[in-house]
């Protein structure tokens, strides 16, 4: 029938053999968006007039923000497709997903702190951004302990999926009261990084990046699932002959 | 009953199905199995009344580590009492969360639970409620006595005994999915901290900030209301998340 196509992405050997095959064709693109969008960004773009050269940092920055909570969403997605129709691999890519999502965290608090010292006068500001940045790190490290903590692979898959989706529903709201708290203490005394008026010559290298950090993103995802996929099967027969071409 | 988990949990296996003139037999077996829960939870707990002080006897700990580390000055003290009080608050119901399922997934009386047949989401919403009775309430009750050490106004007192009362209500049902999650794990404590703290920090915003306002005399329904949200939306989704866990950590 025309879902077979959908039920064979379930199994391991096929969704080992695909993830090889289409790693190219997200790696690629993914490194000619993302050369691109540098040499748009830090060459081609004039200085900002307010902020100088420093604004360039965004065009790390904004990327990494944006793909810490696309990854958490496609990490809790995929952990409620493997809790509820309980598919082995969706629950390989939400593991695979964490780490990933993890780092464009870590990667957006340091290109954020770095961006505050000359834009603010300070590394560490209470942004609400920067502060619910920091707590989606907080979750993600959580996710990542839990499933670190408990030794039986399907009952890890399945615990840490429900934390998972606990969390999404958490995001949103978490985000919005860290907001809500920042404006009480302070109005926001600084430029947001996010004007709308961007010029063409500085969004369109920021929207190249986008695109560019989107792929790595699967390009990276691919290649850790199949690690992955290898980790869990690693008792099954298909793993010899998948290793041994 | 008897104190021990086992044959509480079969009485309640073969609880008489009493039915309510109204609803489904089902919805009542729910009902009556969530009641029988929540009654040997506290009664148990009442067994071992030592237990039940010592989130107090923290709280009141933590309060007073602020005079001493930061200053006696009471004007001082009342500027940082909100944050006091919350942070003080959080932790000790973090240190309760250990009691909440860790003796009945001990003596089996969780899976005796999960094989009752009745709804585990109402059992587990009935869990939540005592171990909010035992803890949560106790914790609002006590904060009058914590906000006065750090020279809280006394008129502001109801107002904070009402929003550690409801904060404390989220703050139970987000920790019962954070307990429930880490069963079976030993030396868990580090990790359920860091998996219930993240998700615990609008209930810190929104009670600290209706505590700031009791203390300056400002009408706080703003804060409580939102609170109350928080709570609400735990009461509907938390015992449905607490329930899944601990089937998964029974599999």
């Amino acid at each position: 029938m025309t879902w077979t196509w959908f039920h064979r992405l379930g199994s391991p050997p096929y969704i080992y053999a695909l993830a090889a095959r289409l790693t190219p064709w997200f790696a690629w693109p993914a490194a000619l968006l993302i050369l691109a969008g540098l040499w748009g960004g830090l060459v081609l773009a004039p200085p900002d007039y307010q902020q100088g050269e420093g604004f360039r940092i965004i065009y790390v920055h904004a990327p990494s923000g944006w793909m810490s909570m696309m990854v958490y969403t496609t990490m809790a997605i995929s952990a409620a497709i493997g809790l509820v129709w309980r598919i082995k691999v969706a629950h390989a890519v939400a593991a695979s997903c964490a780490p990933i999502g993890a780092s464009f965290t870590f990667a957006g608090l340091v290109t954020g702190a770095l961006w505050g010292q000359p834009m603010w006068g300070t590394y560490w500001e209470w942004d609400p951004r920067l502060t619910s940045e920091l707590i989606l790190l907080f979750l993600y490290l959580g996710y990542m302990g839990l499933r670190a903590a408990i030794e039986d692979t399907q009952r890890a898959d399945r615990a840490s999926a429900v934390l998972a989706v606990v969390g999404v529903v958490n995001v949103p709201i978490i985000h919005y009261s860290v907001t809500w708290w920042n404006s009480l203490h302070q109005a926001p005394s600084v430029m947001r990084l996010a004007r709308p008026n961007m010029p063409p010559a500085m969004l369109t290298p920021l929207l190249l990046m986008l695109l560019g950090f989107t792929l790595f993103f699967a390009a990276v995802l691919l290649v850790r699932l199949r690690g992955e996929v290898l980790n869990r099967e690693r008792t099954a027969s298909w793993i010899r002959e998948a290793v041994s071409t | 009953m008897s104190a021990s988990g086992a044959p509480a949990a079969d009485a309640l296996a073969g609880a008489p199905a009493r039915a309510f003139s109204a609803g489904s037999p089902a919805a009542a077996h729910a009902l009556d199995a969530a009641r029988l829960a929540l009654l040997r939870d506290l009664r148990l707990a009442f067994r071992k009344r030592g237990q039940l002080v010592q989130p107090l006897a923290f709280f009141v700990l933590v309060t007073m580590l602020f005079p001493l580390a930061v200053s006696p000055e009471l004007a001082r003290l009342r500027e940082l009492a909100p944050g006091v009080l919350w942070v003080a608050a959080l932790l000790a119901s973090l240190l309760a969360l250990e009691f909440l399922f860790r003796d009945d997934a001990y003596d089996g009386t969780l899976e005796q639970y999960a094989l009752s047949g009745r709804s585990l989401t109402g059992l587990m919403f009935a869990k939540t409620a005592a171990h909010w009775l035992l803890t949560g309430l106790p914790l609002a009750l006590m904060a009058p006595l914590a906000g006065l050490s750090l020279g809280v106004p006394p008129p502001a007192i109801p107002g904070i005994i009402v929003a550690v009362a409801v904060g404390s209500v989220a703050l139970s049902l987000i920790g019962s999915v954070g307990a429930a999650l880490t069963l079976g794990i030993k030396r868990s404590g580090a990790l359920l901290s860091l998996l219930t703290l993240p998700l615990s920090l609008p209930v810190l915003i929104f009670g600290a900030r209706a505590t700031q306002l009791a203390i300056n005399g400002a009408p706080l329904l703003a804060p409580l209301e939102l609170l109350g949200a928080l709570a609400v939306l735990g009461v509907t989704l938390a015992p449905l998340a607490a329930a899944a866990a601990v089937r998964i950590s029974l599999e």
